[in-house]
């Protein structure tokens, strides 16, 4: 017996009025992941005590900039999302969760333009 | 009722303790501890775009043993929260979930995780 009402049905969202976007979303941000956390760690790695000039033209260097911007953007989406779970999980009291949720979704927001913003900022030589 | 007052279900400690467990909760670990560690990338970045003298104190505490530690914590983070990942997807797809190789996969995954935060950290200290 189906316990959802035709229109709850045909909507397909489920209980949490959002349907598969939000797990969605996480997975498709988590493959991008992959390549990118990678490319960037073993470039950090290799740029171990450099100095700001020499970080820079790295940062300035067309296909670095390009990858940076997309790091950002799928990590910070990926970050709001996953944290947004544990939230979720752990905070029980609506308007505290709703709070939590809101505080990780803008600094998330914060953190990437301001990431963004000096990408390219280096990158126009600013 | 109130929220305090509701009976609980049975938490961690009636369960006897499977790897499978302790991999699970450290996947959430390490992901709220690379958030975290985004705030550090993102400091980085900002300094670079103020100036070099920003970058400066940016790199002179990355290079002080707490800031040496936190990087080798979050490299670590990464690694283990990366295989984890990969682990999930691969559950995503239907795969893997007999309860001996979900337990294998998880080992793999802290060996994969020590080997490649060693591995990245050879690479660091050899360009020093």
């Amino acid at each position: 017996m189906r316990l959802q009402t035709h229109l709850a049905r045909v909507r397909g969202l489920g209980s949490a009025k959002d349907g598969t976007h939000h797990w969605w979303a996480q997975r498709v941000t988590s493959i991008a992941l992959i390549p990118l956390t990678v490319w960037f760690a073993i470039s950090a790695a290799t740029m171990a005590g450099l100095d700001a000039g020499a970080v820079a033209a790295w940062v300035a260097a067309p296909w670095n900039t390009v990858l940076l911007l997309l790091l950002i953007a799928a990590t910070f989406h990926h970050l709001h999302l996953g944290v947004q779970v544990v939230i979720e999980d752990y905070v029980h009291g609506e308007a505290a969760k709703f709070a939590g949720i809101l505080a990780v979704k803008f600094g998330s927001a914060i953190l990437a333009v301001a990431c963004g913003y000096a990408v390219l900022k280096v990158a126009f030589g600013g | 009722m109130s929220m305090d007052e509701r009976p609980l279900s049975p938490h961690l400690q009636v369960y006897r303790f499977q790897w499978t467990m302790a991999y699970s909760i450290f996947h959430r670990i390490t992901g709220v501890a690379l958030g975290v560690g985004t705030l550090y990338f993102a400091w980085w970045l900002l300094a670079l775009a103020s100036g070099p003298e920003a970058f400066a104190t940016v790199q002179s505490f990355s290079g002080s043993w707490l800031g040496r530690l936190m990087l080798f914590g979050w490299t670590w983070a990464l690694f283990y929260h990366l295989g984890a990942g990969v682990r999930h997807l691969f559950w995503d797809a239907g795969m893997g979930f007999e309860l001996d190789t979900a337990e294998k996969s998880g080992h793999a995954v802290v060996g994969f995780s020590i080997l490649a935060t060693l591995a990245l950290w050879v690479v660091a200290y050899s360009v020093l």
